[in-house]
């Protein structure tokens, strides 16, 4: 077992600390709230592990950077909020195509544009996946709490090493900003992916930093090996890393990006359940909104109905298996979100089972109440 | 002794761009500068944006990063800043590098952040069929501006000592030998270097403004060039329309990397 301290903090700095302990090495950031103390945190700690950050000029240029960091061998993360993560989608394109892993911290707050700044939202569910054009899959990890926050940290670079993606963190302001007693487990090494390196002895001739054939990626290196040479572009290119638009190429690029995530999506997912063995009304959430479900689930036993909460840890790719079990099993499903229904949208699409499903949704800048989420459920039952 | 073959990739030629275009000119300095510093390719980085100098990593046999539209300097930046050892180069055309880029580049040299810029001028988005950018001339025809360019230009050089760039020079297209002079004294720099490269485009900008064709443009912006020498003794008057040429500026100071190694250094527990 690795060393373990327990220390009263905040989510956002719960978020360095487990990025750091992931293996993390740089940062690049714009500061924005309610994500600033991730930044603040990274500048502290950062130099002491012998890693860098670096504040850039806007959030085009943190995405751009953490993409060549990643493709010069570091583990590399931001932190950001509404706007800022909007100015990253562009480049998060751009990890996706080239497959540089990299992690984006998205501690989301009220929007559109400026909106509220400091106040909490779930908007962002759509964006994280839908935000940049084209095709693809992502995978985005919602924390519910700050012990999440370090836990999940070490899971999404884990992720993003393994697939070589990018890994969304789809916290909000009140986990961020929320404290609490964190065990700080330092990771064994066995815990911490690294990404897969080419096979020793592979020449020049031979390598291939790209592999549309199966649906997992291929091996890289980073720029700077002794041996080898990489080669990345956001044009849709073949396995060398060249560029590349036939019709086949670019249908069979396009097929991979989704189906190395998709195809892998019971290793991906992390849902928790909460009450579940006997319900027959059961709130599903992600992120902030699963503390107000859990009371509002307590809340509901003690007026005697079956209530069940389903968390869903992992939201991109969508846990669907789980989430139709519930449909399945529940005669009214409640999906509690801060945003006007857009997990609600993605729970509908698996309805097959003709099961009632009510939203509870608050957008007033303010975190849902228990009895917010009893009340929906009591106004919108059959 | 390296040849600039060594560096170069010649299963894509020919190259994509138009007959009489400058960028390949630039493109063999790049690989002949290599040569001369008889550098390992393995230390080498390039970083390309969008356009169509940004398509010179096609033929280049070293590590490459082809990158979006505008953002080739920040990624650079992490490149830089993830492995320190390398040389790494950043080409971009003046859309991609002052225009949509302008933000990244005067950043870059404020930071100095260890890489050399390469841009190539032509005074136009050639690949989208000659708009004009942040260097256009004013009163000059482009697609975009058929009744004459109303706006006033970049001075690439200008901008790029003002924010603080270690190295600046400039050359044109007409003379190679100058433009393998400033890329190996740019590389040699710790710190961020910035070589602009007068281009000609006689497909889109040389054709709208009636230059005639590419060897007439190269002519053209020899005869309008003064070295840094005679430019000092002329007014600015007389320096109306000419390309000061040479080295521009010259004062290495410590590039970011090394000032953030200290604070590692002081700060380090692991």
């Amino acid at each position: 077992m690795g060393k373990t301290v327990k220390k009263f903090m905040e989510g956002n700095d719960a978020m360095v600390a487990g990025a750091i302990a992931a293996g993390a090495r740089f940062f690049a950031g714009y500061p924005i709230s309610p994500s600033s103390e991730v930044a603040k945190g990274a500048a502290k700690e950062l130099p002491r592990h012998g890693g860098i950050y670096i504040q850039m000029e806007d959030e085009l240029s943190s995405m751009a950077a953490l993409c060549g960091a990643s493709l010069a061998g570091k583990k590399a993360f931001t932190a950001t909020s509404g706007p800022g993560f909007s100015l990253m989608q562009e480049n998060l394109g751009l990890a996706v195509m080239s497959e540089l892993p990299c992690v984006v911290y998205d501690v989301q707050r009220s929007g559109p544009s400026t909106g509220a700044a400091t106040k909490p939202a779930q908007g962002d569910l759509m964006q994280a996946k839908y935000g940049t054009h084209g095709d693809h899959s992502i995978i985005a990890l919602a924390p519910s709490s700050v012990q999440d926050c370090y836990d999940l940290s070490i899971t999404a670079f884990n992720l993003a090493e393994k697939y070589r993606t990018p890994v969304i963190f789809l916290a909000d302001e009140v986990i961020g900003h929320l404290r609490a007693t964190v065990s700080i487990r330092e990771p064994e090494p066995g815990e911490i992916i690294n990404r897969k390196a080419p096979a020793p002895g592979t020449t020049q001739k031979d390598f291939r930093p790209y592999d549309y054939s199966g649906n997992m990626p291929a091996p890289m290196v980073g720029v700077g090996d002794r041996n080898l040479l990489m080669r990345t572009t956001g044009s849709t290119h073949d396995e060398k890393g060249e560029f590349r638009p036939t019709p086949e190429n670019i249908d069979r690029v396009t097929h991979y990006l989704m189906s190395k995530i998709e195809d892998h999506v019971d290793d991906i997912t992390i849902t928790r359940e909460y009450k579940m063995e006997d319900a027959d009304t059961v709130l599903i959430s992600f992120g902030c909104s699963v503390r107000s479900s859990m009371s509002a689930v307590d809340l509901l036993r003690k007026e005697g109905v079956k209530a069940g909460m389903l968390e869903l840890v992992t939201v991109w790719p969508m846990p669907e298996k789980q989430i139709r079990k519930a449909l399945q099993q529940a005669k009214n499903v409640v999906v509690v979100e801060l945003n006007m229904g857009q997990l609600a949208g993605e729970v509908r699409k698996y309805n097959d089972y003709g099961c009632n499903v009510i939203q509870a949704n608050r957008t007033d800048g303010v975190l849902i109440t228990p009895k917010q989420v009893v009340d929906a459920l009591k106004g919108g039952m059959k | 002794m390296k040849s600039y073959k060594d560096y170069m990739l010649f299963d894509k030629l020919p190259q994509t761009w138009c007959a009489g275009c400058s960028h390949g000119i630039v493109l063999q300095s790049i690989a002949a500068v290599m040569a001369e510093l008889d550098v390992d390719k393995h230390d080498m980085a390039l970083v390309s944006g969008i356009g169509c100098f940004g398509r010179v990593d096609d033929y280049l046999d070293i590590n490459c990063m082809h990158v979006t539209h505008g953002r080739a300097l920040a990624a650079a930046t992490g490149v830089a800043l993830g492995n320190p050892n390398l040389h790494v180069l950043c080409t971009m055309g003046d859309g991609d590098g002052t225009t949509i880029g302008g933000n990244h580049l005067i950043h870059a040299a404020r930071r100095n952040i260890n890489v050399t810029a390469i841009i190539s001028n032509n005074y136009n988005y050639g690949q989208t069929g000659g708009q004009y950018s942040a260097t256009t001339p004013t009163h000059s025809i482009t697609q975009t501006s058929p009744y004459g360019h109303i706006e006033d230009n970049f001075d690439i050089c200008k901008l790029a000592i003002a924010a603080g760039a270690s190295y600046v020079g400039r050359a044109t297209a007409y003379n190679p030998v100058m433009i393998r002079k400033l890329i190996k004294e740019g590389m040699q720099v710790k710190g961020f270097s910035l070589i602009e490269v007068m281009s000609a485009c006689p497909t889109h900008y040389g054709k709208f403004n009636k230059l005639g064709e590419a060897a007439r443009m190269l002519k053209l912006m020899n005869e309008q060039s003064v070295t840094v020498a005679q430019a000092a003794k002329m007014s600015p008057e007389e320096l109306k329309g000419k390309l000061v040429v040479g080295v521009l500026k010259n004062e290495p100071r410590d590039d970011y990397y090394t000032e953030y190694a200290r604070i590692i250094e002081a700060q380090r527990i692991e």
